[in-house]
């Protein structure tokens, strides 16, 4: 029950003055993820019935190693930015929306680590 | 929250029907949405049936029809009876529409009518809108300036200009479109919909607006402004036939445009 004017609870906490960034690199990330998902889908076509040796030289090679540091930078980044949407339709309960909203902020951070990390290991050697 | 079921006392039982009268050649049966907020009954499902021959060719010329005749508790919104107010929008056949502007005969089968979705109902087929009325307000809709108005003329337009405003000026504020947007339906509290974004991008696109600036600051909100997720409900339902989702995406470009 509120006997708040409904222009007022319209107005609310007023403007966040934020969002055009997160449109927008929703937008860069997907165009970045054009020529990529074509790349890796070609590469695992490719790959399809090598032995692990013939991955692992793939991915140690800068041509492997730098697309593919691409594509999980860009995919986790733009999967964040969409999964972010998700939450903030759906999810109208405060405590439970902030908190999946950090999780998937430290989630996106830390897949993102440790993929890279992942191909640095194999790229660089041991 | 997303609701995926309605709350037990909104679930529409079945009402009474009311059969044509005998000796009809051509029966077109309506079943309309019933809700009485005095007797605190569950929503219904009324049947009319009305002889077509009988009738002038629009939904509202039935429902018209059908409260003069047959039940007039039933409570609708209506006045210009040819497209211009915006008062008769309900949900018919499954999509929202001006009931002066649907034609009996494009639906195939009974005709079902319900008020907009996802609005409180004031009674039958009217829905409380002074909520999106706010959000009306809340945009601004008048002409902001800090030049001087000219003394002796109007404040002039190009035809080019002018022409900008084509496919804005003509929305009625029904609310068709917002009321279409799933969007709107989970966060029409704090998203503007559809009917006021376009609104707001007639003001932003006047060229005899100087406030357009601060009008784009006021729609910067991942809420306000960033709830449409491109849905397109909006375009296909309007019964005016305009393009609000064309509207928003010219604000957001126009957002990208100042960044």
């Amino acid at each position: 029950m509120t006997m708040r004017s409904t222009i007022a609870r319209v107005r609310g906490l007023g403007s966040a003055k934020h969002g055009v960034e997160h449109w927008w690199m929703q937008r860069v990330t997907a165009v970045a993820l054009i020529p990529l998902t074509l790349w890796f889908a070609a590469s695992l076509v490719s790959l399809a019935g090598a032995e692990w040796e013939a991955a692992y030289l793939w991915i140690a090679s800068p041509a492997g190693a730098v697309p593919m540091i691409l594509f999980l930078v860009a995919g986790l980044w733009h999967g964040k930015l969409g999964l972010q949407v998700v939450i903030e339709d759906y999810i109208h309960a405060e405590v439970l929306k902030v908190a999946l909203l950090m999780l998937l902020s430290l989630a996106t951070v830390a897949l993102g680590i440790a993929g890279v990390f992942a191909v640095c290991k194999i790229s660089f050697g041991e | 929250m997303a609701e995926f079921t309605l709350p037990a006392n909104s679930k529409v039982t079945d009402g009474k029907t009311h059969k044509a009268p005998a000796g009809t050649k051509r029966v077109a049966t309506f079943r309309v949405y019933r809700w009485d907020p005095d007797t605190g009954a569950n929503p219904r499902l009324d049947t009319f049936e009305i002889d077509r021959d009988q009738c002038a060719p629009m939904v509202l010329d039935a429902l018209i029809k059908i409260k003069t005749e047959i039940d007039s508790t039933l409570t609708f919104r209506r006045s210009c009876r040819e497209g211009i107010c915006g008062s008769c929008s309900m949900n018919i056949d499954g999509t929202n529409t001006l009931a002066c502007l649907k034609p009996i005969d494009e639906v195939k089968g009974p005709v079902n009518i319900y008020p907009l979705p996802h609005l409180p109902v004031v009674k039958d087929l009217v829905p409380d809108l002074s909520v999106p009325y706010a959000q009306y307000t809340s945009i601004q809709p008048w002409l902001q300036t800090e030049s001087a108005a000219p003394p002796d003329t109007e404040r002039l337009q190009s035809p080019e200009e002018r022409a900008k405003l084509d496919g804005l000026w003509e929305c009625v504020l029904c609310f068709c479109c917002s009321t279409s947007c799933p969007s709107y339906w989970w966060n029409g509290d704090r998203y503007l919909g559809p009917a006021i974004l376009l609104q707001a991008y007639r003001w932003i696109a006047d060229s005899r607006d100087e406030a357009t600036g601060e009008r784009l600051d006021a729609l910067e909100d991942p809420f306000r402004l960033y709830r449409c997720h491109t849905i397109l409900n909006c375009t296909k339902t309007c019964p005016k036939n305009l393009n609000p989702a064309k509207a928003i995406a010219e604000i957001k470009k126009l957002m990208v445009a100042r960044r």
